[in-house]
């Protein structure tokens, strides 16, 4: 029987999965930056669980250091990530059309 | 730092600082330019003599550069570098005050043709001056990449289609000889130049590698060197100004390569030794057949500078073929057209930019009468073609005598019946162009009329192919004095020879 | 005292930028002085930083004294330095090239010329973090700092660059959780995450092997590498001309400068070859790919990025050339050499591009015809920064080159020498193919809008400074062996 730590050591590598299959099959920008987070979420899990491993009964502070610091990037990048994606979805005057989410750029050549 | 034994060095600056002086220079200011561009010509000329004077003392010349650790830019004069930097030096100094008037009306900027114009001196400099492999590769591509805005100049559909030509040949080649310089180079070490070659000690098991190093090295020169099938970029480079093709095919690019060529077999295989890999024979049928599918096809040609451009493939393999034949008398003959070979060619080059540039005639059939309304042209054209014939006493005679004497003695009669079926070739697409230049009459008014003050054209268009004319019949007459290129040809055949 | 203390330099590095960013953020109006200001500045501690090295081998710094695993320690060996070269001289002269490509009174500058200068800082200082920091975890943040200081940047001009933005940004966000999963695991299987420490307690169990395989494929993404290349060629092209510069210079070379810090460093759990032939044949690809690409492109700042796709390939075949142990040496001394004759050429070139879009309004190759005649200072930066991106000599291009033939002759995988020489052919391809539009005569030529001569005059500068290196290699070199994992002579007879 695995021990708590290991079964969502394992669910958060699961997750980072489960968000890199939609990060690479989603189409809107939103839907893909909703599973970057999740894979995100994934490796915090893994770094959790792991600080729980510590063997002397204690936990790890490292991991946890290291979880806050990937919790601040998240939520930096997806601002930058949800801010672009909406600048995009406003028709402009300097181009043609508006671009349609998840369509190639076929614009720049 | 020996200010004297940098000589090589400060040659290569004579051409390269002015050069980056006129980049600068805007189109107006034509005296400056002017200036600086025979300034520079005329200076190296004087800093030559004064090396071939100190050699004479046996004084050394050698000028260190490291670029990596155990890998030098060696530039250092010995008997061979001396006699292509003597040439190049004489018909550069021609070839500018040739270029200056030709380009007088040309609408491109004449500051940027004179800028890479002296970058192309300096590179055939550079190879000249090459005390190794390495050096040689260097200055070997900067010389492609300083012809090549000389080719585009014009900037015309044409101009530009022969540029892509011109460099898809010369690049793939350079590439074969970076390998076969690089992998020579992984298992020998440094490759400097040594009379007699620097591979004879290796033992039997890499002779093979070195057989495949050589194709590389060959075929990668051979580009340059327009042997067949490699030569075809060198027709289509005729659409570049005269002055251009004056200098690709007598000084700078096909000398490199032949001049490359050279150099591999005596100073970095050393001659007995690549007889004994059975290299020279292959190379010397290739060249044979450039030889004679060169003439061959400058037959079927009207226009005067592609004939032209088909005879320098065929005569710059003499060099090739001279260096394929064990023996020293061959040798003399295949150094020795480096020099002579060039003095005829550029003569026919300038001629035939002449009739361009005053009458407008570009073609052979255009050619009735020429002799009447410009003689002196002409005569100088009527010299270089006998010359290339190898009609005596011009220069050309005398390469050829010693090729066919070489080859008896080494006993590849073959040689000789390749060289007079050439020679009949030459004289099957020159003779009839002179009879046509003075024995006809002018078939209606020229196409141009561009008089000069009572002389045919310009004089600093007229000058140039005199005076090579005047040298090349001069060096066949005078070949037997001590500062004749023959002499020369013969003291490096010497040195290649004596263990 | 100050001149002797590594430290000061390190920790200057990083803050000189930043607190530059911080102040041009807050003072918009004086922003591009100061930016050049810093630019300036920064030269002082990389030459201190160089000298100190140089004398002294490899230094380190704990920042506050706390040492690792909790602290955070700086360190510079021969490949930082190098590095931190290569931003500086890429960044410094791009403040100049910014300086008036931003001009408040350009377009450029109304547009974008306040977002500008912060984001510039603080991918400067951002890159020089990284090129100091000696743990993986570091490594990330100053990777995710570099990433969204960039992704900006490419959006700074408008239109089209912002899907090309969004889009860099997902695949750089995909590549940064991929080596933090690949960090995760290292911690957990191996307690540390101090690079030096890790180099002598790494094994080749399939713990370390999975958390190698996933840093190397997250930093592949950041890299660029074939195939996960699609994203650059659109940020590249689209993004203003310093912006690209810097990008294709030094951006995308971070990855691969951590990419070597694990497989060299950290976790030399000893790569089987097939692996390193796998890495070589995925830069061969690119190299095929991206100069095939550079052939067909209709313009010329896309002509270029596809060519960084292309060069970035030969970086890859530092595996296969260090593989077989002979020859190593010089493969690893080409293939940094290679990072900066690239970085200093590529920059050249994005300046050149960048002079001739504002010249002409647009950079279509029809555009573009005669540009010879109108813009000779660029054109001649142009040909003599392709001189070294083909890799002919004389130039910083060919010693890299020529250093990696070494090398696959010396460890007898003849056939990297054929692909790096066929490279060189592709790019002569490509590249002649765009100098025939540059010199065809155009006998009435269209009015130009003037270009600053400062933009015009930085590109210059840095395509002779790519043929320097070409005629001075021996110092560079010297320098770069400091602290690399092979030891010996550079190669035969060196």
């Amino acid at each position: 029987m695995i021990d708590t730590p290991t079964g969502y050591a394992a669910l958060g590598v699961l997750l980072f999965a489960m968000g890199l299959l939609g990060l690479v099959l989603g189409r809107h920008p939103v839907r893909k930056i909703l599973a970057l987070n999740v894979m995100g979420t994934g490796i915090f899990l893994f770094l959790v669980a792991a600080a729980a491993r510590d063997s002397s009964g204690g936990t790890d502070p490292v991991p946890h250091a290291m979880v806050l610091t990937g919790i601040v990037v998240a939520v930096s990048a997806t601002a930058l990530a949800l801010a672009l994606a909406g600048r995009i979805q406003q028709p402009y005057a300097e181009t043609d059309a508006p671009v349609q989410p998840g369509e190639p750029d076929h614009v720049s050549e | 730092m020996d200010v004297v034994s940098w000589m090589p060095f400060w040659i290569l600056m004579s051409s390269v600082v002015p050069g980056v002086v006129i980049f600068f220079l805007s189109d107006r200011h034509r005296g400056l330019r002017t200036a600086l561009n025979m300034g520079g010509v005329t200076l190296k000329l004087i800093l030559i003599g004064f090396m071939i004077a100190g050699l004479v003392k046996d004084q050394t010349y050698l000028f260190r550069l490291p670029l990596l650790p155990g890998m030098d830019l060696v530039l250092h004069a010995d008997t061979m570098s001396v006699l292509i930097v003597a040439l190049s030096g004489v018909l550069w100094f021609v070839t500018t005050l040739y270029a200056i008037a030709y380009l007088e009306d040309s609408p491109q900027p004449r500051s940027r043709f004179f800028g890479f114009f002296s970058l192309c001196v300096s590179a055939t400099i550079g190879i000249a001056l090459s005390g190794n492999l390495i050096t040689f590769l260097i200055f070997y591509e900067l010389l492609t990449l300083s012809t090549y805005p000389l080719v585009v100049h014009r900037g015309t559909p044409n101009s530009l289609r022969a540029g892509k030509i011109y460099i898809a040949y010369t690049l793939t080649g350079g590439a074969s000889l970076l390998i076969g310089v690089a992998w020579l180079r992984s298992i020998v070490g440094p490759l400097e130049f040594v009379q007699g070659g620097i591979l004879s000690t290796w033992p039997a098991e890499y002779h093979n590698t070195f057989r495949a190093i050589f194709f590389f090295l060959i075929a990668g020169l051979g580009v340059k060197a327009a042997i067949v099938p490699f030569h075809g970029w060198l027709p289509n480079a005729m659409v570049a100004p005269a002055p251009v093709s004056a200098l690709l095919h007598a000084v700078a690019v096909v000398k490199a390569g032949a001049f490359g060529i050279v150099r591999v077999v005596y100073d970095v295989f050393g001659i007995e030794f690549a007889a004994r890999l059975d290299l020279l024979a292959p190379m010397a049928a290739v060249a044979a057949a450039t030889i004679i599918w060169g003439s061959v096809r400058a037959l079927s040609q009207d226009n005067l500078k592609k004939r032209l451009a088909f005879s320098t493939v065929s005569q710059v393999s003499y060099i090739t073929l001279g260096a394929g034949i064990l023996g020293p008398i061959a040798t003399i003959g295949g150094v020795v057209h480096l020099v002579h070979q060039g003095l005829m060619k550029i003569t026919l080059f300038f001629c035939a930019g002449n009739l361009v540039e005053t009458i407008g005639v570009h073609r052979v059939s255009e050619m009735n009468g020429v002799g009447r309304r410009m003689p002196w042209t002409m005569a100088a054209f009527t010299v270089g073609a006998l010359g290339m014939i190898g009609v005596p006493p011009i220069a050309g005679f005398v390469s050829k005598w010693y090729l066919a004497t070489g080859s008896a003695a080494a006993g590849a009669d073959w040689v000789i019946v390749v060289l007079g079926v050439s020679s009949l070739l030459n004289a099957m697409y020159f003779l009839p162009i002179l009879h046509r230049a003075w024995f006809r009459e002018p078939d209606g008014k020229w196409a141009r009329e561009d008089a000069h003050r009572g002389l045919e054209t310009h004089w600093m268009l007229l000058l140039p192919p005199v005076l090579t004319a005047l040298l090349s019949l001069l060096a066949g007459l005078l070949a037997d004095a001590p500062f004749s290129p023959l002499e020369w040809a013969r003291r490096i055949a010497q040195q290649e020879y004596l263990p | 005292m100050f001149p002797n203390d590594p430290s000061a330099w390190m920790v200057m590095l990083i803050v000189l930028p930043l607190a530059s960013a911080t102040l041009s953020y807050v003072a918009a109006g004086i922003a591009r002085w100061v930016s050049v200001a810093a630019a300036f500045l920064t030269t002082i501690p990389v030459l201190g930083l160089a000298l100190r090295v140089w004398h002294s081998g490899a230094v380190s710094h704990r920042i506050g004294g706390w040492g690792a695993p909790l602290g955070i320690e700086l360190a510079a060996d021969g490949l930082s330095v190098l590095m931190l070269t290569l931003s500086a001289i890429v960044c410094g002269v791009g403040s100049v090239y910014g300086f008036a490509y931003f001009a408040p009174e350009s377009d450029a500058g109304k547009k974008g010329g306040e977002r500008f200068w912060p984001l510039w800082l603080f991918l400067w200082g951002g890159l020089n973090a990284l090129f100091l920091s000696a743990d993986l975890f570091n490594l990330y943040v100053t990777l995710e700092v570099v990433g969204l200081a960039a992704v900006p940047l490419v959006a700074v001009a408008g239109a089209a660059a912002l899907t090309a933005a969004l889009r860099y940004l997902l695949i750089s966000l995909m590549g940064s959780l991929c080596y933090l999963l690949g960090v995760a695991i290292v911690y957990v299987h191996l307690g540390t995450l101090h690079l030096p420490t890790l180099a002598s307690v790494a094994d080749g169990s399939p713990a370390t092997g999975s958390a190698l395989a996933l840093m190397s494929a997250g930093l592949l993404m950041k890299m660029a590498v074939f195939p996960l290349h699609f994203w650059l060629p659109p940020a590249h092209a689209n993004a203003p001309a310093p912006v690209s510069a810097v990008l294709s210079a030094v951006v995308v070379k971070a990855g691969f400068y951590l990419l070597l810090r694990i497989w060299f460093g950290a976790l030399t759990a000893a790569p089987a070859i097939e692996i390193a032939q796998g890495f070589g044949v995925l830069g061969a690809a690119a190299i095929l790919w991206g100069s095939l690409n550079a052939l067909r492109a209709q313009r010329f700042k896309m002509l270029i990025a596809y060519s960084t796709v292309a060069q970035l390939g030969y970086l890859m075949l530092v595996f296969p050339l260090t593989a077989r142990g002979t020859g190593a040496m010089a493969a690893w001394s080409g293939a940094l050499y290679f990072m900066l004759a690239h970085a200093c050429a590529k920059a050249s070139v994005f300046f050149s591009a960048g002079a001739a879009l504002r010249a002409f309004g647009g950079d279509r190759l029809e555009q573009l015809r005669g540009t010879a005649t109108r813009l000779p200072v660029a054109t001649f930066a142009f040909a003599t920064a392709a001189v070294s991106l083909i890799g002919l000599p004389p130039s910083g291009g060919f010693m890299a080159k020529w250093l990696m033939i070494q090398a696959a002759f010396a460890s007898g995988q003849w056939w990297w020498a054929l692909v790096i020489v066929g490279g060189g052919l592709l790019a002569a391809g490509y590249i002649f193919r765009f100098f025939s539009t540059l010199f065809a005569y155009v006998p009435e030529p269209p009015t130009i809008t003037p270009v600053p001569a400062l933009m015009e005059w930085s590109a210059l500068g840095l395509a002779f400074l790519s043929i320097l290196l070409g005629l001075a290699a021996e110092l560079p070199i010297e320098l770069i062996r400091i602290g690399a994992p092979y030891a010996g002579p550079l190669w035969l007879g060196g």
